[in-house]
């Protein structure tokens, strides 16, 4: 539930809901915003779920915040509402190219890597939220020994289908951008099209996610 | 074979088509995009006799050097900016906020923009664009939008796919303001922060850097001491907040911006004050000036009667 709403300017509404994360507090805040993203309400232009937060932004021409706040204080969550949990396997090539930060990781987890592979490779993840850049989801939970922090610096560019960790979350490049997660390895799926304007990503908030380990040959050779 | 269209001679340094920008799709990761200076999007498009909403090329600094073929069009500029049409048989001297008529074999040459960034061109009829959820508006780095993402380039071509026949003669009596003091509300963090710290982010003076584009606004002045952590859960971020990583210098979130942040938000500039700061040029001086909720909805409705004002004076 959501535990306080305040103003974070003056066209947003800025959700809480309690400082832990994990996954029945995220399902709450998916549930919050795909009731009020049914619910169309006038003048909502968008609506951002994190981890253990829901930012719902407007347009201050037809709304202001205390009377968001009042339908939103008052809403109620559709009973029955259940996500739909798509499952998903990503192919992932942890050859030297593209396992730009292995050898960091190995010192900083003070891990081997085969050990950091193995227990990235039998974990299901779940999908916490999308977004940064387009598409990019945020998985979660790495297991307790492969949580390390973001690079001191970050690249200036990151290679598309990189696969980064983070913390308790492993995320993935959709497309070249800046970023400072510490690299693994690369998929050859494409995870953000926009040409598909329904459904530009492929992994959505609630879905679940296994990496696969591949060859380079297999990379190389893949197809959609 | 389209007969009216422009060949880009200079594309000029960040040129784009940009409209009304797009809604509810933060959740997937994509901003609102969007013209930076809504009003002055806006009077570009009511000077031409547009929709409210049309696409225009949105330029930085230097503009494109567009060489018209086709039949006569109107177009207008708006912003601070320096332009010359070219005819066969003399050089006008352009003025922003009134329409001028483009004939066959015409040129414009929007030289720069002058004490600010960001200038607007429009044309009484519509280009031929690709649209992406329902906008033009082209977000370079994620390569969304018209013209495959990307901005335009040397010896491209524009294509006009209608003229409106729109030739009244617009004109409009306005002059952009610089602006020094950015109101801004706190921010959700603002407590991450110590008590010099807070101070130092209402009293001193910032800088604009360089560092400064359609995603985001770097400013530079006294570090801003962070005493709780510089890294928070990552969260949504919206257009206009000011977040402070651990180097201490604020970072204001602009309409490109990621929609998802790990850094702590100290402020967030009010609605009513976005476009004129995004026209600060780097090396601009700037102070912030808190605000409260209410005055910030006050602050907003004057700024928009005064927008609807001065489109019903064209």
């Amino acid at each position: 539930m959501i535990k306080n709403i305040s103003n974070l300017g003056d066209a947003s509404l800025y959700c809480d809901f309690g400082k832990d994360v994990n996954k029945d507090i995220n399902t709450q805040v998916i549930k919050y915003f795909k009731t009020i993203q049914k619910k169309n309400i006038l003048g909502v232009n968008n609506i951002t779920p994190s981890y253990n937060k829901l930012i719902i932004s407007f347009d201050l021409k037809k709304i202001n915040f205390n009377k968001l706040k009042k339908i939103i204080d008052n809403i109620e969550i559709i009973k029955g509402e259940s996500i739909q949990n798509k499952k998903f396997e990503i192919p992932v090539c942890c050859e030297k190219e593209f396992s730009l930060d292995i050898k960091r990781l190995e010192k900083k987890l003070k891990m081997k890597e085969e050990k950091i592979y193995e227990s990235f490779f039998e974990k299901e993840f779940f999908c916490y939220m999308t977004g940064f850049i387009a598409g990019m989801p945020f998985l979660g939970d790495l297991d307790e020994n492969l949580r390390a922090k973001r690079l001191d610096t970050p690249r200036v560019k990151v290679p598309k289908g990189s696969i980064g960790l983070t913390e308790q979350f492993a995320n993935i490049y959709t497309f070249e951008s800046p970023g400072g997660w510490n690299i693994i390895g690369n998929t050859p799926l494409n995870i953000f099209d926009s040409t598909k304007e329904k459904e530009p990503n492929l992994i959505n908030p609630g879905d679940l996610v296994t990496f696969k380990r591949i060859s380079k040959e297999k990379y190389q050779n893949y197809h959609e | 074979m389209n007969k009216n269209y422009f060949e880009i001679l200079r594309a000029g340094i960040n040129s784009t088509f940009q409209d009304l920008g797009r809604n509810n799709l933060y959740h997937i990761g994509i901003p609102f995009s969007g013209a930076m200076d809504n009003r002055n999007y806006l009077l570009a498009n009511k000077l031409t006799g547009n929709n409210h909403n049309d696409p225009v090329i949105e330029f930085a600094y230097q503009g494109p050097h567009l060489k018209y073929h086709g039949d006569k069009i109107n177009i207008a500029i708006t912003g601070d900016v320096s332009f010359k049409i070219k005819k066969s048989d003399n050089l006008i001297n352009g003025e922003c906020y009134q329409s001028f008529i483009l004939e066959n074999d015409d040129e414009l040459d929007i030289i720069s923009t002058n004490k600010s960034v960001y200038g607007y061109l429009a044309i009484s009829g519509t280009f031929d664009l690709k649209f992406q959820w329902s906008s033009c508006s082209t977000n370079t780095k994620a390569k969304i939008g018209s013209n495959n993402g990307e901005k335009l380039s040397d010896n491209q071509k524009i294509n006009v796919k209608e003229i409106n026949n729109n030739f009244v003669n617009r004109k409009l009596n306005y002059v952009n303001t610089k602006i020094e003091n950015i109101r801004v509300i706190k921010g959700t963090n603002f407590n991450y922060f110590s008590e010099e710290g807070k101070k130092i982010f209402f009293k001193n003076e910032f800088k604009v850097s360089k560092l400064s584009d359609r995603m985001g606004m770097r400013l530079e002045g006294k570090k801003i001491e962070n005493i709780v952590d510089t890294n928070i859960r990552s969260e949504g971020l919206i257009k206009g907040v000011i977040q402070v990583p651990a180097d201490g210098n604020p970072i204001i979130m602009l309409s490109d911006h990621g929609t998802i942040g790990g850094y702590p938000k100290i402020g967030v500039v009010v609605s009513a004050d976005y476009d004129k700061l995004v026209q600060l040029t780097p090396g601009s001086r700037v102070k912030f000036q808190e605000v409260d909720l209410s005055s910030a909805e006050t602050l907003f409705k004057l700024y928009d009667l005064e927008t609807q004002n001065l489109i019903s004076q064209i």
